[in-house]
């Protein structure tokens, strides 16, 4: 079982915002799914084999990119060609 | 260079298929030319706005297309709009896209399905022949079902996720929806292959053209597809659709996939587990609704997410971002990483013995608007095409009858790249009751 309180938690590691009026519903529904989950306690078997897919990496070479007006184009705010993000301090 | 040309396209979408629509498409020659062609809204197509069906992405023109519509644009296929669909493809029924469901052109009191359910709702209300969708755990095979079209689900692999707004990686592919199974074909002719800026892609060009002839196939018909939580209206259609592969010289053999038993926890912990880490770019800066650069970031960032994410959306990234914390990671993810690996052993073991699987895609038919509004019970309708996805392998969804009046998919699954197969076994069910 989690509580209003975990759910709340959750929310502020993914940045998610969530208000009081919500944090019942969802921790309700988050109850529910969990439960569900549970089934995979009694799942029995070895871990997951790696992929048949080897050495995707390619040498770090340039290569054709967009151009920088492109890449700003959808970004809200900007300043002296970068984009601007709120503070971290 | 070759000439480019134009078409005009004024659908009446009277049913909310399309979040935009192109009324001039441009156009080249080739194996698609002038053929219009819609493009579910998670997939990136420059110079035309890309929303996955989100508030956190309105306004967003994508700089460059997306591989497969990179090689639509090359075979000449006019691009005439960008279909609705669940917000990032999360849901079953296209009710969560943030601005307004799709309806399903059979009965507007139903959904069409999801996720890509303005996809199929577009062929089947006669507005395109073909489109894109993309499927991470049925969300090409259920709105193909679900409004009577055929979808296929590639083998994970075969054609390019690059342009393809991720959800969770290891399970979506981009696929093609169309009115005919040679539609289906067609536009996997043009999207399958290799591509260098998508590191599982693998080098298996599809240049299958499909053939009508299954005398001698074996199909297994797994007993889990026809037990408790599939409606026997449903599952009549079904059986009597592979009746139809014996008359046509297949055999059938009663088979089981015990581990399905997981297959839906499975699916679920990992989607939400990769949706959490994918949706972390969605902040409001590089792209969408813009944050407020004075506020400090968590706080900003939270205000961006809350107002821009609608509810399902925020419900699997916290689900997620649940799963994958510290003290649960074990009981959650790892095991669900366990549970797949048991499916994939299924579909093998099945395998060595049969050529296909064949049951019904969806467990019931089209659900009423608003009937599904409890997430558990939405997640349940997913059971028969999750396990595909966990997999890898090739599902395609062909329309084999009605149920109360509601058209039925018959789902036909295949080896991995083994996609020419359930080609062929769709199409000869298709030529034998045209």
């Amino acid at each position: 079982m989690v509580s209003e309180k975990d759910v709340q938690h959750i929310a502020e590691l993914a940045d998610i915002g969530i208000s009081s009026g919500e944090l019942g519903t969802f921790t309700h529904q988050f109850n529910e799914i969990l439960e569900y989950f549970d089934t995979l306690d009694t799942v029995k078997g070895d871990a997951a084999a790696t992929r048949d897919l080897y050495n995707v990496m390619r040498e770090d070479e340039t290569e054709p990119s967009l151009p920088q007006e492109e890449v700003l184009r959808n970004a809200a705010a900007q300043e002296d060609g970068f984009i601007k993000a709120p503070r971290v301090m | 260079m070759l000439s480019e040309t134009s078409i005009v396209f004024e659908p009446d979408d009277k049913f909310n298929a399309f979040l935009t629509v192109c009324n001039r498409a441009t156009h080249t020659g080739g194996k698609l030319a002038g053929v219009a062609v819609a493009i579910k809204d998670n997939i990136s197509t420059r110079g035309i706005e890309t929303t996955c069906a989100s508030r956190i992405l309105k306004g967003y023109v994508p700089p460059y297309d997306a591989h497969a519509v990179d090689l639509l644009r090359h075979a000449g296929a006019a691009i005439v709009g960008k279909t609705n669909m669940d917000e990032f493809g999360m849901g079953t029924t296209t009710e969560n896209s943030a601005f307004g469901t799709t309806l399903n052109p059979h009965d507007t009191g139903r959904v069409p399905g999801g996720s890509s359910g303005g996809s199929a709702a577009a062929i089947a209300g006669g507005m395109v022949r073909m489109a894109l969708g993309t499927d991470t755990g049925g969300s090409i095979r259920c709105p193909a079902a679900f409004c009577g079209i055929v979808g296929l689900k590639p083998s994970y692999g075969r054609v390019s996720r690059y342009g393809l707004i991720a959800y969770a990686n290891s399970l979506e592919q981009i696929g093609p929806m169309g009115k005919t199974v040679s539609d289906v074909s067609t536009l996997m002719q043009v999207i399958a292959g290799y591509d260098c800026h998508d590191s599982t892609s693998h080098n298996k060009p599809y240049t299958h053209i499909p053939r009508a002839d299954i005398n001698g196939l074996k199909i297994g018909i797994p007993q889990e597809y026809f037990g408790a939580g599939v409606d026997p209206a449903v599952a009549a259609v079904v059986q009597s659709a592979i009746g139809r592969l014996e008359e046509l010289g297949a055999t059938t053999v009663p088979c089981s996939i015990p581990s399905m038993k997981y297959a839906l926890a499975a699916y679920y912990v990992t989607c939400t587990c990769e949706a959490s880490s994918n949706l972390a770019r969605f902040d409001g800066v590089r792209y969408g609704p813009s944050a407020d650069t004075k506020k400090p970031w968590h706080e900003a960032y939270q205000e961006v997410r809350r107002a821009g994410f609608g509810a399902e959306v925020r419900r699997r990234i916290m689900l997620g971002t649940f799963a994958l914390s510290s003290g649960y990671y074990g009981k959650y993810y790892a095991k669900a990483q366990v549970a797949r690996e048991n499916v994939r052993k299924d579909f093998r073991r099945i395998f060595a013995d049969v050529d296909v699987i064949a049951g019904p895609t969806m467990p019931t038919i089209a659900f009423r608007l608003g009937e599904k509004s409890d997430p558990l019970s939405m997640y349940l309708a997913d059971i028969l095409t999750v396990p595909a996805n966990l997999a890898d392998i090739p599902a395609i969804s062909v329309p084999c009858g009605k149920a109360g009046g509601m058209p039925v998919g018959l789902q036909i699954m295949g080896r991995h790249f083994e996609d020419e197969r359930v080609i062929d076994v769709a199409y000869a069910y298709e030529q034998a009751v045209v």
